[in-house]
């Protein structure tokens, strides 16, 4: 591996990369669910983006340059699972499911649940928009698609969300629910 | 990126629904349409929000791990 991408990297590309890893991570895992592969992805990508680094534009924006290598790849990794497991989605809901612990706090659990069963496209729309920072416009950019489809994605991502965790209100989303998701998981891992 | 937390807006009427890109979800089945009116509250998407962010930040708090980190630096320090 180290062959591909042995070159001198300027420190500024550098920092610049170590500066996005800890958000890419958090992007990785959130798409995933899986602490291992996520790691695996971000390795990938990173071997991936610095044995092209020539084709990053210094001056353009970073994170995004990397958010859409690792959604890449992401994604075609997910078109094989998906011709090997129909109802991969399902799946990953399963793999979610019986790792509760090894992915984050268990309070976050109903809300991961809820997320893992979003179609990926509605998943990875709302991930970059609401909690990576970017525009609109950065994750159409990422995802490849127009900056409407996004903002019907993020919509829908949202609706189908409010569905799953039945929220109706306020009331019905706040310290008790997160209460009892702790007291069903024995605490917080 | 940049310093914001979040770029989400307020949901609009979903004019897209029924478009065709829209049509198929990801795993290729025809996606439910949404009655037009089935609109969320603010404080709805507020809180959903919320508990992405804290979920998301939940795992950059994490920490990446060290094989991750040295595999950026060793590619620059070395000459």
């Amino acid at each position: 591996m180290d062959e591909a991408v042995r070159m001198k990297l300027d420190p500024a590309i550098r920092d610049q990369v170590l500066s996005t890893v800890p958000s890419l991570r958090a992007f990785a895992i959130s798409l995933c669910g899986n602490i291992d592969r996520a790691d695996d992805l971000v390795q990938e990508t990173l071997l991936r983006a610095l044995s092209h680094i020539d084709s990053f534009e210094p001056g353009t924006n970073m994170p995004a340059w990397l958010f859409t290598i690792l959604r890449n790849l992401f994604r075609s990794e997910y078109r094989k699972r998906r011709r090997e497991v129909e109802d991969a989605d399902g799946r990953y809901a399963d793999t979610l499911k019986s790792h509760p612990e090894q992915v984050g706090r268990v309070e976050f659990e109903e809300f991961r649940t809820a997320l893992a069963k979003l179609p990926a496209d509605q998943r990875e729309a709302l991930i970059l928009v609401g909690a990576s920072g970017f525009s609109y416009e950065d994750a159409a950019s990422i995802c490849g698609c127009a900056v409407g489809t996004i903002k019907s994605r993020v919509n829908r991502a949202r609706t189908r969300l409010a569905d799953l965790l039945a929220i109706d209100s306020v009331d019905d989303f706040g310290p008790d629910r997160a209460t009892r998701a702790v007291l069903a998981g024995g605490g917080r891992s | 990126m940049k310093n914001r937390r979040t770029n989400l807006e307020p949901m609009e009427l979903d004019k897209s629904d029924g478009d065709k890109p829209e049509a198929l979800d990801s795993m290729g089945r025809p996606t439910t349409p949404r009655k037009p009116d089935a609109r969320l509250g603010r404080e709805v998407q507020a809180r959903i929000g919320q508990q992405l962010r804290a979920m998301y930040d939940d795992f950059v708090n994490q920490g990446v791990p060290e094989h991750i980190t040295d595999l950026v630096r060793k590619l620059s320090d070395q000459d």
